[in-house]
Formats: structure tokens, C-alpha cells, sequence
């Protein structure tokens, strides 16, 4: 939706107003913008809003051919392209060049899950095992129904102060550390890797920015439209090793009490995934976790977080460091 | 029920369909750096250059990646599924997207060798590929 029609519906007459779309990254996107125009003095606190009604807005069939037509229209679409379709070609990729099984993608499926079942806002909280997931109908080769993100209906927002604004806030306020983007290709068959991607630039960007590495962050929230997703930006990020991410992710390394808890929400696998509010979640839920509002899913004194957002396919990436002011 | 897709060509890509429609692939390459872009563009990527010229193409690659779509994205997709989307690596140097016809989905493998065909589609023929049998 236009900026301004949101405007309009809650009555708001703001100094600065814009519309951004980044697909997955717009959630992250939002935060280094409105990060930049309150430096810059532009704004005083600028309100972050997504949201979008993907699941009752449309059918599913409609959504699902409305999602089609992000292919590129003379050079992808013609094939019967669809966004499942374009990550099973990076996935089935991934897993010749690591060796991995299909294991790896599934242990992220089933975390997720359980993450979610601790949230009470969460779309899906009914707890899947290995087996379920191995099972699960295949969509677009090597992926199944439960390597894919959701069709939800909700919405995220939230709101980037001034630093010297912190005395008109109500709740605790937590620090932008740092911010990078990274962008590569917009379509799949333009992609110059289908091994690294623009997560790498993005990420290594926000560390030297925030002064830190991936081994101080206690809570990672990376974008997860499909389980293949995160598993290669975990790795690309330098999280893990390649082919690693899914081993840890079967060790528990990726829950509580793990290395790195990640998606604490249950991500787009579970917690769902509307639109660009999608990726706002993840910047949310990690709000949450750095003030301790996180309830039973807390990771016990979380201080730094990494969030990860991408759109397109792996195409424009964008990632924060945040952390207690 | 819908038509599957068909390319309109425009100003970048013209040339590129027409040869399709005479069964030659071509592809743009770059008369100042030697680039090889594939889809066309109005310049190049590498060196900004506006002097793109068409090269002739062996119709020959090699499956980069592949997957086989059970859940088509448009009606006129869903008649077809399961169907196989690749990515093909030509042995001229760029990569495009086709489907693999003419073969059980299950025999496809990362790295096989394949072969550039044509289907005609509402009058405008599409670059397919195809497993090579040797």
C-alpha cells in the first residue's frame, strides 16, 4: 500500500513519508533508512510500518500465481517459474556441491516449529517431527511443503528514534549497531553465484560497523522463506562453514542452549510470513529478545543480535547488529 | 483455461527472439571488453559499453541445476507438472533458464550434457534443452 493511504487511515500528517519495497529485505531496509534520516536530522522518530493480509487478501492459488510474476518476463516466466521453484534450483545446487542431505533442511523446519509453539502469536504451533517433513508432499524438487515458508495474514512495525529522542519512548531503547546491504542480481538466471550471495557484503558491512563479530551475537533472526535459505545465509554470513549450518542445525546448535539460537519467533516457517511484514518479524522478535520480553522462547541475556533480511531470490539483502543501548 | 507465457521481445532482445524463430541461438557480446551478457541489455554490465554486437552459439551446455515442479504456479503450468526448470550453462559461456524436454525427469543430473531445441509457442519459438545421447 501507498505510504500516504496508511497516513490517511490513522489520521497522521508526518514531516517525511516513503514507501520502500524490497520484498524480504524491506523490514531490515526500513530500519537503516529511518536509522539514516534521524542522523541526518531529518526526522525525530520515524514509524516503521508492514503489513499486508497474504493469506485471506487472495486465494492461495492467486497468491501463489501472483507470486509468479516476479520471473523475469521474457527469460524466466516462459518456463513456468515460481519463487519454491527458484530456491529448489539454488537448493538442489547446494546440496550437490556440500553433499548434504536433505536431513539438514528438515532439522530447520522442525526447530522452527517448535519455536513457533512458544509464541502465542504465532500461525503454526502444531510440533512436526523428521519424519513429517521427509514425508511432506514435494512442491518443486528437492523441496517439500515444510521447506517452505507460510501464507499468513498479519503485520510488524516499529519505531527508529533519535538517539537524544530515548527520554520520549516508553519502553527501553535498543541501539542500531550497525547496517550493510548487499545486492547482486534481481532474477535467478542473472545470478553471478547460486553459492554466495549478497548476504556476504551485507553482513560483513553491518559487523565493521557495529565493531563485532559473528561470535559475540546471542540471537540470530535470518530471513527464512525456504529452509535452503537460511541455511546458505547462515554459512555465507560466516556463521558456519559451507554444508555446516544444517549439521549444527541437527545438533540443536540453532535452539536454545545451542551455539546460536535462531528465529526465535519460529521465522516465516512458522511464525508466518505476510508480505514484507514477513521480515519485520524477524527485527521484532529480536527487539524483544534484546529488552527480555521474549517469555518462555528468552534466550537468557541476550545483548547483541544479528538480523538478516532478503528479497527476491537471495537477491537484495539487508542485515543489522542490534543491541542494548 | 490460460496460454503458457509468451516472450514479447523488445528493443534489447528483438534480435535474440527472431533467431529463435530461425532456430539459431545468439547472444550479445560485447565489442569493447569481450563480455558475453545474456539476457540482452542496452549496454554492458562489465564496461558500461553501448557497442553490443550478436554472436552465433553452439546450442550445446551442461545442467547447472534443475528441479522438477510438482506445484505449478498458473493453471496453464498445473496441466504440465510435473515439468523440469534448469538452469543451463552453454558451452559458449552464459547461463539461461529453459525447461528439459523430451526425457523422464527422474534421468536428469547436475552436469549432464544437453542440447538446445526449439518449441514453438503461439508462433514464437523458445529455446528448450534436451538431453544429448551419446
Amino acid at each position: 500500500m501507498l505510504s500516504s493511504a496508511f497516513c490517511e487511515y490513522v489520521g497522521a500528517e508526518p514531516n517525511f513519508n516513503a514507501g520502500l519495497h524490497a520484498g524480504g529485505a524491506t523490514g531490515s531496509m526500513m530500519v537503516m533508512q529511518a536509522a539514516a534520516l534521524v542522523q541526518s536530522g531529518t526526522c525525530k522518530h520515524v514509524l516503521c510500518v508492514t503489513g499486508d493480509n497474504r493469506l485471506t487478501g487472495m486465494t492461495r492459488d492467486k497468491a501463489v500465481a501472483a507470486l509468479a510474476e516476479f520471473g523475469h518476463p521474457q527469460f524466466e516466466q516462459p518456463y513456468g517459474i515460481s519463487i519454491p521453484a527458484a530456491y529448489a534450483l539454488v537448493a538442489q545446487r547446494y546440496l550437490h556441491e556440500t553433499g548434504a542431505p536433505l536431513e539438514h533442511l528438515a532439522a530447520l523446519s522442525v526447530s522452527h516449529r517448535a519455536h513457533a509453539a512458544m509464541h502465542p502469536d504465532a500461525h503454526m504451533t502444531q510440533p512436526i517431527s523428521m519424519d513429517d517433513v521427509a514425508n511432506a508432499r514435494v512442491i518443486s524438487s528437492p523441496l517439500r511443503l515444510l521447506d517452505c515458508c507460510l501464507i499468513s495474514d498479519g503485520g510488524a512495525a516499529l519505531v527508529i528514534s533519535a538517539g537524544d529522542a530515548a527520554a520520549d519512548l516508553r519502553k527501553a531503547p535498543i541501539a542500531v549497531l550497525g547496517s550493510g546491504q548487499g545486492h547482486t542480481h534481481e532474477h535467478i538466471v542473472a545470478a553471478p553465484s547460486l553459492i554466495n550471495f549478497g548476504c556476504k557484503t551485507s553482513s560483513t558491512r553491518a559487523f565493521e560497523a557495529a565493531g563485532v563479530t559473528t561470535d559475540d551475537i546471542d540471537v540470530a533472526e535470518i530471513y527464512d522463506s525456504f529452509t535452503i535459505t537460511l541455511l546458505i545465509e547462515l554459512e555465507s554470513i560466516g556463521f558456519f562453514e559451507k554444508g555446516e549450518a544444517g549439521e549444527a542445525a541437527l545438533k540443536g546448535e540453532l535452539t536454545h542452549g545451542g551455539r546460536l539460537p535462531c528465529n526465535t519467533h519460529g521465522g516465516l516457517l512458522s511464525f508466518g510470513h505476510s508480505g514484507a511484514a514477513g521480515g519485520m518479524f524477524h527485527v521484532v522478535e529480536a527487539v524483544r529478545q534484546l529488552r527480555g520480553e521474549a517469555d518462555a522462547r528468552q534466550v537468557p541475556d541476550a545483548e547483541l543480535a544479528f538480523v538478516h533480511g532478503d528479497g527476491g531470490i537471495l537477491s537484495a539483502h539487508c542485515s543489522l547488529i542490534l543491541g542494548r543501548a | 483455461m490460460t496460454a503458457k507465457p509468451t516472450p514479447v521481445p523488445n528493443a534489447d532482445t528483438c534480435p535474440f527472439w527472431d533467431a529463435c524463430n530461425e532456430e539459431r541461438l545468439i547472444v550479445q557480446t560485447c565489442e569493447s571488453c569481450g563480455h558475453i551478457q545474456f539476457y540482452p541489455r542496452a549496454l554492458c554490465v562489465k564496461c558500461e559499453g553501448r557497442d553490443l554486437d550478436w554472436r552465433d552459439t553452439k546450442p550445446n551446455g551442461k545442467v547447472y541445476t534443475f528441479t522438477i515442479v510438482y506445484r505449478a504456479p498458473t493453471p496453464a503450468f498445473k496441466a504440465k507438472a510435473p515439468y523440469v526448470l534448469a538452469l543451463i550453462d552453454l558451452d559458449d559461456g552464459f547461463r539461461m533458464m529453459t525447461n528439459i524436454v523430451n526425457c523422464e525427469p527422474e534421468s536428469i543430473a547436475i552436469d549432464m550434457p544437453v542440447r538446445i531445441v526449439f518449441e514453438d509457442r503461439d508462433g514464437q519459438r523458445l529455446p528448450q534443452a534436451e538431453p544429448v545421447s551419446d
